[in-house]
């Protein structure tokens, strides 16, 4: 049989527009300290690490060497590293898990957009042959995406501000959330998004620990319980792509049993509030489905962790019993390209 | 709970090379993978999953590059994970990748690792100036050369031994058709002639720069018994990594390389590895680091891994052969060279070798490390499924 694993703690940083005066190590290790705290666990009781962050973000090769003394790595550990959003390293803690090998699993991820001029940065994800050398940055491609949403009736400006406007006013309760309450939209940055349709640029780094079987129970009053998680790509080039749909989304979500049973939550990484219109229509979700709590990433959006940040956002209300039934979400790739699902339930409150 | 058994079905590599103009880095990665579909005799629709690994994305200068190449690794529509643990990663990779069927979430997965070099300088990559932080000084040489002398005061080998393994992995690899280097003409005296770069490593006593990738695919137990060919079994996979710096670190034989290796040698019941092990490919980019290794992995007592090298016991021919396809020291597309050394040891205990093949040989271990001698990755592969 399966292993049953579960998000146990989570902690992330205030996230910041600039945080020049902290390295990537000091600005993590708080981090790690508070989520080994919320579980009373030591680097030493921990089976697996695996940690998500970006060489490109940090302007030098092998950056994730140095986090390790974050983590305080001696007697050395068991660990592993994606150069993905924290999203995809939990995916592999979460596989590492079921192998039986470790009970428990520290995944973290970080990233500073503030040394570069992130937009620019992101441009040299894209096909470096044809598409790189065209330097089209990460606004530019979203607001062509948004502009066959508009164009196919999908939605409009207004109903993007309101996207933008809800995600602020919901980052009020969020002390962690960098943009909140009334942000103004803006003037376009590309047509048709304006800036209250862009994500903040910030810095930040955010924790989880996972936990199989009994332990997670002695960890956590109310785990977290990882019901299905699934991640799906496509196609790199926008040009084969249908903009206005979400099929790797879909696909993740029905591999983690998304559509089995209605959620009563969803965290989903929309760096821009278009893509939120694409992602609620690729999971079916309706008005009744509350839609990113925590502001999403339209509130913090720290590249390389924002993914992960979703998945403990929605593990945190569970753990808080705010919710019985959680989707998170994360994503990277221009427009979308790769998208990872988890479903995250509650066991039964007593209180029902 | 037992994980699923895992078997590699399929390999693939390109012939190494200083540069491969002719294709893109897509290209490259494809005609690995789809030379280890043609080993396994599978096609593309029976890939569940793929996890690809390569060094620092500096060395080609695109970010996250796995997600341009989703399509020419057939992988849209699939989950594709991507693996980086600097120098290790190639082994980092493999092993990741053998999760997802041990964990029984997938049935079939391709892994691949690759770098293409020649789009960069590696060794000035590696060398970027970072404000408060420890230079790497002139590359990975520069940074290994101190703790290599280390070893030499610490063993008291002769100054001959690097030599040695040097005209004997370059000598291997003429037996390796994907070897980059075929120094045809290659002499012991040559390679002690050779300049010095970081005293005491000399040029022939380094490893090229090259543009490669490699693939396997890895299948659980049903899909071994469907193989064409016989398979690799996995009987144990391990990694474990320790901080760069730090007081007390033992840069000669660190403690996380003999913790990976008890970890796999647990796993796999190996209760001496100089006995219960046949041949094993390890990660030696300058080539001190044979004997190095040979004791971290407990191969030979501390001090005394320089006699095996010295006594022939490395050799192809030898009783423990060693870097069997010409090693890093032939072939290094440093993304790819960890599961270069998890792939030929699969290929030896399928018997699939070719010329550099050792006979009977039934535990092959292949082995990864990278950063400042610190991230590890191993694995243990057998002829056999395994029992437990």
């Amino acid at each position: 049989m399966t292993r049953e694993i579960a998000v146990v703690a989570f902690a992330q940083t205030d996230h910041r527009r600039t945080s020049e005066e902290l390295s990537e190590v000091e600005m993590l290790m708080p981090v790690l300290h508070e989520v080994l705290d919320r579980t009373g666990l030591k680097t030493s009781d921990i089976g697996f690490t695996c940690s998500g962050s970006s060489d490109y973000l940090a302007g030098r090769a092998f950056s994730f060497t140095l986090a390790l003394d974050g983590v305080g790595a001696w007697p050395p550990i068991s660990e592993s590293h994606v150069e993905m959003d924290g999203a995809w390293a939990l995916y592999e803690a979460w596989t590492k898990l079921l192998t039986g090998d470790a009970d428990t699993a520290l995944v973290y991820s970080y990233g500073k957009s503030s040394p570069g001029s992130v937009r620019d940065v992101l441009t040299r994800q894209l096909d470096p042959y044809y598409l790189a050398p065209l330097w089209p940055d990460s606004v530019a491609l979203a607001a062509l995406q948004a502009q066959a949403l508009i164009d196919e009736g999908y939605t409009d400006e207004p109903a993007l501000a309101a996207v933008a406007a809800r995600s602020r006013a919901d980052a009020q309760t969020n002390s962690h959330a960098q943009l909140r309450g009334s942000v103004p939209h803006g003037d376009y940055v590309v047509r048709p998004l304006r800036t209250g349709d862009c994500p903040p640029i910030g810095d930040g780094a955010a924790a989880v620990i996972l936990a199989a079987g009994e332990r997670a129970r002695e960890l956590c009053e109310r785990p977290a319980w990882i019901r299905g998680i699934d991640h799906r790509i496509e196609a790199h080039s926008l040009g084969v792509r249908e903009l206005t749909d979400s099929p790797s989304t879909r696909l993740a979500a029905e591999k983690a049993g998304a559509f089995e049973r209605p959620v009563d939550t969803a965290e989903l990484h929309a760096p821009f509030t278009s893509q939120e219109v694409v992602l609620r229509k690729a999971l079916r979700l309706d008005d009744g489905v509350r839609v990113n709590p925590s502001g999403g990433a339209l509130a913090a959006n720290p590249i390389m962790a924002a993914g992960l940040i979703r998945i403990g956002e929605a593990a945190a209300r569970i753990h808080r019993g705010e919710s019985d039934r959680a989707l998170a979400h994360a994503t990277s790739g221009p427009c979308l390209q790769q998208n990872l699902v988890a479903v995250l339930e509650g066991e039964p409150r007593h209180d029902q | 709970m037992t994980s699923e058994p895992v078997a590699v079905v399929g390999i693939g590599q390109t012939r190494h090379v200083a540069a491969r103009r002719d294709v893109s880095m897509a290209g490259m990665v494809r005609e690995a993978a789809q030379r280890a579909l043609v080993d396994a005799e599978l096609t593309w629709a029976d890939i569940d999953a793929v996890v690809i690994g390569k060094a620092p994305d500096f060395f080609e200068g695109v970010m996250m590059p796995e997600l341009y190449l989703a399509d020419a690794l057939g992988a849209v529509g699939k989950p594709m994970l991507r693996v980086h643990t600097a120098g290790s990663v190639g082994g980092s990779t493999a092993l990741v990748a053998t999760n997802l069927v041990r964990s029984r979430v997938h049935v079939t997965v391709l892994t691949l690792a690759y770098e293409k070099q020649s789009e960069s300088n590696a060794m000035w990559g590696l060398s970027l100036p970072i404000p408060f932080q420890q230079p790497l000084l002139a590359g990975a040489g520069g940074f290994f050369a101190p703790h290599v002398r280390a070893y030499m005061r610490r063993s008291g080998a002769p100054d001959t031994v690097g030599s040695l393994v040097a005209y004997k992995d370059r000598r291997n690899a003429l037996l390796n058709p994907y070897a980059h280097l075929h120094e045809h003409d290659i002499t012991l005296e040559k390679v002690q002639a050779s300049p010095m770069l970081w005293d005491p490593i000399r040029y022939s006593e380094t490893c090229p720069s090259s543009d490669g990738a490699v693939a396997m695919i890895l299948t659980d137990r049903a899909g071994a018994a469907r193989s064409p060919r016989r398979p690799a079994w996995l009987h144990g996979g391990a990694m474990r990594s320790e901080p760069t710096l730090f007081a007390g670190k033992d840069a000669v034989s660190p403690q996380a390389g003999r913790d990976c290796a008890a970890d796999v040698y647990r796993q796999a019941g190996i209760a001496d590895p100089r006995r219960d092990i046949d041949a094993v490919e390890m990660y030696v980019p300058f080539s001190w680091y044979e004997p190095m290794w040979l004791e971290n992995l407990g191969f030979a007592a501390e001090g005394e891994g320089w006699k095996l090298t010295e006594a022939g016991v490395t050799e192809l021919d030898g009783d423990l052969p060693v870097n069997m396809s010409g090693g890093v020291l032939s072939t290094n597309p440093i993304g790819a060279s960890g599961m270069i050394r998890f792939a030929e040891a699969a290929l030896q205990v399928r018997g699939l070798a070719g010329e550099h093949q050792v006979d009977g040989a039934r535990r092959v271990l292949g082995h990864a490390y990278g950063g400042g001698s610190q991230f590890f990755s191993m694995w243990l592969v057998g002829s056999e499924p395994p029992t437990s």
